[in-house]
């Protein structure tokens, strides 16, 4: 008796999965896939960004649901300008190691979190943009007196988070790196953890791109400073399924606007003033749509 | 769709996947023989007739088995070495590489005792009764009589723990050591989350972990106490 209860609901549950299945199927090759993104956005005043959910001051998730940084401004006032209230925006977590898959099944239409333009990323990604154009600096205690440029990381513990090949860029000479330091290198599994190794003493510095150091920093007042030394060109772009030129365009035009009608500075000292941190208020050189 | 059987990264960089797995063998190695020798203290303390030393084996196994390995792992680097400043070298990778060694084998060796503690309730009662009687000391009827047939019987057993303590080697990266899984998370950044990558790593803890199991379930067999 026992034995037929268990298979009757292992039955129901079966068939509840393959009716759920089915319903996503459905849904999927329902869309219409042809339809450039702005296209979409214009008729049905939805559009589904990629961001990421833990980085402060860029684009990060708070407790009661809301999102807030300078990727999730961008991000609102790019679909506002494809004709998407804010309300149509659905946000989505975009990982560093999601953001090319997501893009390449559509799960999102628009990636949107610290994408830095690459030529390895160009086959894969149509990039709009760069929407600002960040530099890789250092990050150190405010108590630091040692490390003062760059090339002061030579032989300190500068962190490797997992995921991430900022380190490389100080480690390694080209084609890969830039400084060729030889610092000893600190594995962590993310930036949080790194920013939290730097307090404790473990780690003398923490090396990315500047707005997410200076996120960081804002968030931890009087602990940490940027050291302003910056080694590298960082350009953040937006993220579009390739060949979706389009929206490409349609996103370079409202970022130029973003950028002459004030919102880009206003922006930009909203969430970065007091780090700092040397904003550039100009728009960026456009890479051009491929 | 090309990009999804494109495996020219997983050929391209292979030097840097077995780099990983490198790390992650050091790892699983030196936790294997650490977890068994503290495994076989902690049953032993849980069998002994002194109260304290039960009640303490006994504490010591519920709190580590039923704490995420996750968690033991950032107690002992973050707390222990980043904080209390305990250092076991000035590098910082074989540093923190002993951190993750110490956090992976407290809490495996919970499991090695577990299934040494079974393998004990195997050996009959009389086993235990001839060796007092014939004047042999707790420890030595346990070193003699009990443990080599205990050992024998949860051979099997012990090969899962081994299985599942390699696979919980990726979690080792919030202990700040990088081994094989850290390294996949690298190339997805440089090359793009694929498909290929995944079954490169996927692929390679399989050919860790799967003889593992064989050699267990041969040596098992092998050493099956006739009764």
């Amino acid at each position: 008796m026992r034995v037929r209860q268990i298979a009757a609901a292992a039955a129901a549950v079966a068939l509840a999965l393959g009716l759920t299945a089915c319903g996503s199927d459905s849904e999927v090759t329902g869309g219409d896939a042809p339809k450039s993104v702005a296209q979409k956005a214009k008729d049905t005043k939805k559009i589904v960004i990629g961001i990421k959910f833990d980085q402060p001051a860029l684009g990060l998730k708070k407790p009661d649901g809301t999102y807030e940084g300078f990727d999730t401004d961008v991000a609102r006032y790019i679909a506002k300008e494809l004709g998407v209230p804010e309300s149509g925006i659905e946000w989505k977590e975009a990982r560093s190691e999601n953001r090319e898959p997501f893009l390449q099944a559509g799960q999102v239409d628009l990636v949107v979190a610290t994408y830095s333009i690459t030529e390895a990323r160009k086959p894969k990604v149509t990039f709009a943009g760069p929407y600002y154009v960040a530099h890789q600096d250092t990050m150190v205690r405010v108590d630091d007196d040692v490390i003062k440029k760059a090339t002061d990381l030579k032989d300190k513990k500068l962190c490797k988070a997992a995921g991430s090949n900022s380190y490389k860029r100080v480690t390694e000479g080209p084609p890969d790196g830039k400084l060729n330091i030889p610092a000893k290198t600190v594995d962590a599994s993310s930036y949080s953890e790194c920013v939290a190794k730097l307090k404790s003493g473990a780690l003398d510095a923490v090396t990315t791109d500047d707005l997410i150091l200076a996120g960081f920093a804002n968030q931890q007042k009087g602990a940490f400073k940027v050291i302003n030394d910056p080694f590298t060109d960082e350009l953040y772009g937006v993220g579009i399924k390739k060949g979706d030129k389009e929206t490409c365009e349609a996103v370079n035009k409202a970022v130029t606007k973003m950028y002459s009608d004030g919102t880009a500075k206003t922006l930009l000292e909203k969430h970065f003033a007091g780090t700092g941190l040397k904003l550039a208020t100009t728009v960026p050189q456009f890479v051009g749509c491929t | 769709m090309d990009q999804l059987f494109d495996f020219s990264p997983v050929f391209d960089h292979h030097e840097k996947i077995l780099e990983g797995f490198e790390a992650t063998v050091r790892l699983a190695v030196v936790s294997a023989v650490l977890s068994l020798i503290l495994g076989t203290i902690l049953v032993a303390m849980r069998v002994s007739p002194t109260p304290v030393l039960r009640a303490t084996g006994t504490f010591y196994v519920n709190v580590m088995r039923n704490t995420p390995l996750t968690l033991v792992l950032l107690l002992s680097s973050l707390c222990v070495s980043d904080t209390l400043g305990i250092l076991v070298s000035d590098d910082p990778r074989t540093n923190y590489y002993w951190f993750g060694v110490f956090g992976l084998s407290a809490y495996t060796s919970t499991f090695v005792c577990e299934a040494l503690r079974s393998g004990i309730n195997t050996v009959p009662l009389g086993q235990a009764e001839a060796a007092r009687s014939i004047g042999l000391t707790f420890t030595q009827s346990l070193r003699m009589i009990i443990l080599p047939q205990a050992f024998r019987t949860v051979i099997a057993p012990l090969g899962s723990v081994l299985i599942a303590m390699i696979k919980n080697t990726t979690v080792v990266i919030v202990a700040s050591y990088a081994e094989a899984a850290a390294f996949m998370k690298e190339m997805f950044d440089d090359y793009g989350a694929s498909i290929p990558i995944f079954l490169g790593f996927a692929l390679g803890f399989m050919v860790l972990t799967l003889p593992t199991g064989f050699f267990f379930g041969w040596l098992a067999k092998r050493m099956a106490v006739a009764r």
